[in-house]
């Protein structure tokens, strides 16, 4: 019997949500007693074998083929679904990203199988596993068992430690029929930034209302770069179009788990913490002490941000 | 054309959540809405109808309150509604709710052009209906769309991505689930509401649909809910901006541990 | 007795929440702050219905209940009391007195252009010397060949600053007194029409109070409205009508406040816990909630017996009477339970407080609705 996770990569490198679904399925697997095992999908990528090894796979069947070079759903759910057929693990882990969320349910309705997403916490206790995830924008944990034979989850980015633990890392060729795609891509288009992306940064800077303006993400923009942190914003600023929707973080934008989260002018309402409740430390800086960020944050700093945030630069460029 | 509008019934987004005695979520004086996202949805299948012409059918799996929903569906513009009403369906999860949806939109339903949904409900988060639906009809799909055109047959759909967006084209049939910002979604007129009350709204059971219990079993059980654990208000800092700073910093270093 | 919604007033309600929510609510301290007319939302009310809830679907209303009208007019002004007297002073103090007493023509362009939003309306009614004593009007109304001559100005009109149209209520023969008094509808596009005085107000700023100044105003025989005489029963009709749109004016207020200060006391720890667990608190918000619930059961008691056909004049009165008083109640309450935080404009509590008080006041100040809702009983 075997755990399996499917990798994710993404122009011949391996996402970092890879390494923490293995993780993840590596102390699972010591405590149910399967073997770990990887699908690796895509075009001239075997080579990532190796750097699976380094997490505990014990075997990784790599599916290497030109007509695999792009990522679209209906083929590579119809790939996994092959695998899954051969192999019938007890349990499929993908990380809850963008493809992540559209492939692991239509890998689900095709092998007919149930699915946990976006968990938080998978366990192993009285021969069965157990889901955590977060429902209600986060206002309730959910507790779930799935009923097999086969049982899938994705995995909530940035929650899940990573941990190096020497595989066997057995590469094997897996090579099922492979469809061909009723979609065809016709651009894309990434955002060039030397920032780190919202959902896998460690630091994040977020702005909201209190910066005034537009302008003001200039200080967010210079605190994110001392900390080597990526930019987020409150719904408000957005809304205002001080920000693209894309750096939305809250209940209708993008759920983050950083493990520091520095919030300025932002007031801290509900849907704002659904989206980082669950960061590790958070400070939270705003002129008005009533700020509901107040009662969430670690650390909270009350005070004009304008005069704060340059100090804030200054003194962690000392530090470097 | 044939445009389906699948939505789903959710809590509004403001209710407080309690956990009863029995681990479940309580939905006692709870005020409900219609999914948020299934609200662009909706919208995009009125405009295409508007656009190219055709009838916009709302789906939904729910019970007696969602027929609500549903009526507001209709007030928006769509043209009919049908609601999936069955107790063994009572807290369905994504996989009773798409198996109970496909097999309407295959054989009751069928002959649809394109398929709306939204990217994901508020309550589960799951965001797993959309592609377990397309799966199960055999459709190309894009998701978490935030621009879409049709033109000749011809759907193109720009979708977020991680870090990015990507452009896709392919052919109907197809099922979008829509973004926040592919549209502005209508408020229902007053006349649109008043219409509603005259526009169909067919209840099915899974009898109806030839389906039986076993077909729609859940795969997945909510064992127990909790409430997640408060995050209590930390330090507070203030005074002078040179001091409250050089605090931080120690604090962030020292005793935090992120920097 | 049916205490349910029906279907209609249950999407109405949703609808004018969303609406309330998204578009008024955004803007309302900025309304109220900069004494700003709300343009863009005053237009896609119009767009949606809401300018003529209640005026039949052949007249490009929205054939809706007169609680849906109240519904929406609650919501509307919970967010913002001067968005909501807008509309409130359209559909009741314009479209209304049109659709009862309108000859088909008048119908087809005057209220069809209002309840459609394309044109905006309002009452002109009050005088300086004719404010509770209103048939005690100085503007004349003589007819000269084919055209009506108005002459005089009338004050502290609602929507005077920005309607095309006005039902003016006007004198036609003095020594007649309350009976020589006749209603005329007037396209304010008018050479002899200008507005004069814009009142700088305590509350519902972003609604103009304005005189509207009429020298040798010249209209159309036709645009009498109703019989030569009548013109004095336009106007009591006409307010018996708008007291149910104030009333869901005030109401909208209370419940702003009621639910601000709920929401503030469960959050402001003071002694250890949230105020909200104090006794004193919580006694206020239970007394104001009553009131409030009661003044809606009256005030939708009020639009029923309207849409039904009966007498419900004194039902509005008292409708208006406790509404307008839970409003201020509510208004200083709720100032109260923020303490110092709800005296600053950081809190919208003091704008509650402030539009609150004209309830008490316009379409028949409380005094006068205690008269009418006697004269009623003791008849």
């Amino acid at each position: 019997m075997s755990i399996v996770v499917c990798a994710e990569q993404r122009d011949g490198s391996l996402r970092k949500i890879t390494f923490e679904a293995l993780s993840a399925g590596k102390s699972l697997a010591s405590a149910s007693g399967e073997t770990l095992k990887v699908l690796l999908i895509g075009s001239g990528v075997a080579g990532l074998a190796d750097e699976l090894k380094k997490y505990g796979a014990d075997e990784v069947a790599v599916v290497d083929n030109d007509a695999l070079a792009n990522y679209t759903a209906d083929v590579y759910a119809a790939v996994l679904a092959a695998y899954v057929a051969q192999e019938n693990p007890a349990l499929v882990l993908f990380g809850h990203s963008a493809i992540g969320k559209e492939l692991a349910p239509r890998a689900a309705a095709k092998v007919d199988c149930g699915l946990v997403s976006d968990c938080i916490d998978v366990t192993f206790a009285d021969g069965d596993y157990l889901f955590k995830h977060p429902i209600y924008a986060g206002k309730a944990i959910g507790n779930y068992k799935v009923a097999g034979p086969v049982r899938m989850a994705t995995l909530r980015p940035n929650v899940f430690a990573i941990a190096e633990n020497d595989g066997a890392g057995a590469v094997v060729d897996f090579a099922p029929e492979i469809p061909a795609s009723k979609v065809s891509i016709k651009a894309t288009e990434m955002a060039s930034s030397d920032r780190p992306e919202l959902t896998e940064a460690d630091i994040i800077c977020s702005g909201g209302r209190g910066l005034g303006g537009p302008e003001g993400f200039a200080l967010i923009e210079g605190l994110a770069d001392a900390l080597g942190a990526a930019v987020g914003s409150s719904r408000a600023a957005v809304d205002a179009g001080w920000r693209e929707h894309a750096a939305q973080v809250g209940q209708t934008g993008k759920v983050v788990s950083p493990i520091l989260y520095v919030a300025s002018g932002i007031s801290g309402a509900i849907q704002h913490l659904a989206g980082m409740g669950s960061s590790k430390v958070i400070v939270g800086i705003n002129k008005d002490g009533e700020a509901n960020i107040f009662n969430v944050a670690d650390y909270g700093v009350e005070g004009d941000l304008n005069k704060i945030i340059p100090a804030l630069i200054e003194k962690l460029k000392e530090l470097q | 054309m044939k445009i389906v509008a699948c939505i789903k019934q959710t809590f509004d987004t403001e209710a407080k959540i309690v956990v009863g005695g029995d681990g479940q979520i309580s939905d006692e004086g709870v005020n409900l809405i219609v999914n948020p996202y299934d609200e662009y949805a909706v919208e995009e299948a009125i405009r295409t109808k508007e656009k190219d012409g055709g009838e916009v059918v709302v789906v939904t799996v729910g019970g007696d309150k969602t027929q609500e929903a549903l009526r507001y569906c209709l007030a928006m513009g769509a043209d009919r509604a049908v609601l999936i009403n069955d107790p063994v369906l009572a807290g369905a999860g994504s996989y009773g709710i798409s198996v109970a949806l496909a097999k309407l939109l295959s054989e009751k339903e069928a002959g649809f052009d394109i398929i709306f949904a939204g990217k994901e409900a508020v309550d589960d988060g799951a965001a797993q209906v959309p592609s377990r639906l397309a799966e199960k009809l055999d459709l190309a799909q894009a998701n978490v769309v935030t621009a879409f055109e049709l033109s000749d047959g011809k759907a193109t759909a720009t979708c977020e991505i991680d870090g990015g967006s990507e452009t896709l084209e392919m052919a109907l049939p197809a099922l979008i689930s829509a973004q926040k910002g592919l549209n502005e979604v209508r408020y229902p007129s007053l006349p649109g509401i008043m219409k509603a009350k005259r526009k169909p709204l067919e209840v099915v059971t899974l009898a109806d649909l030839g389906l039986s219990a076993d077909d729609v079993a859940a795969k997945v059980e909510l064992v127990v809910a909790e409430l997640p654990p408060a995050r209590m208000a930390g330090q507070r800092l203030t005074g002078e901006v040179d001091e409250v700073v050089a605090k931080l910093v120690q604090l962030l270093q020292d005793e935090a541990k992120v920097i | 007795m049916e205490f349910a919604y029906t279907d209609e007033e249950r999407m109405m309600l949703q609808m004018a929440r969303n609406f309330a929510e998204k578009e008024v609510k955004p803007i309302a301290k900025e309304v109220d702050k900069e004494h700003k007319y709300p343009a863009d939302n005053v237009k896609k009310m119009g767009e949606l219905g809401l300018m003529g809830v209640s005026v039949p679907v052949e007249y490009e209303g929205s054939g809706m209940s007169t609680i849906c009208y109240a519904i929406a007019m609650e919501e509307i002004s919970r967010h913002c009391a001067s968005t909501g007297v807008i509309m409130s002073v359209n559909n009741s103090l314009a479209c209304d007195p049109i659709k009862i007493f309108g000859t088909e023509e008048q119908k087809k362009k005057y209220l069809a252009n209002m309840a459609s939003g394309r044109k905006l309306g309002c009452l002109g009614l009050t005088e300086s010397n004719a404010g509770s004593d209103a048939a005690n009007l100085s503007t004349v109304a003589v007819l000269d060949g084919d055209e009506w001559v108005i002459n005089g100005r009338k004050i502290f009109i609602t929507n005077g600053n920005e309607a095309d149209y006005c039902v003016l209520i006007a004198a036609t023969d003095k020594s007649q007194g309350h009976r020589g008094i006749s209603a005329f509808i007037v396209e304010l596009d008018n050479p002899g029409f200008s507005v004069g005085t814009l009142e700088d107000k305590l509350g519902i700023r972003g609604s103009s109070t304005a005189e509207l100044v009429f020298e040798d105003c010249r209209i159309p025989k036709e645009n009498l409205l109703g019989k030569v005489g009548k013109g004095f029963k336009v106007a009591l009709t006409t307010l018996d009508g708008g007291r149910i749109g104030i009333a869901s004016q005030a109401l909208g207020i209370a419940r702003a406040a009621i639910e601000d200060a709920a929401a503030y006391a469960k959050e402001r720890v003071q002694f250890g816990k949230p105020i909200a667990k104090l006794q004193a608190i919580q006694w206020m918000l239970a007394d104001l909630s009553t009131h409030y619930e009661a003044a809606r059961l009256l005030t939708h008691r009020a639009a029923y017996l309207k849409d039904q056909g009966q007498p419900f004049g004194k039902e509005a009165a008292m409708a208006k009477l406790m509404a307008a008083e839970t409003a201020m109640k509510a208004g200083t309450q709720g100032i109260q339970i923020l303490g110092g935080y709800g005296y600053t404009t950081d809190y919208p509590l003091e704008r509650y407080f402030r539009d609150a008080k004209i309830t008490e006041i316009y379409e028949g100040t409380s005094e006068v609705m205690r008269l009418v809702i006697a004269a009623n009983i003791l008849n």
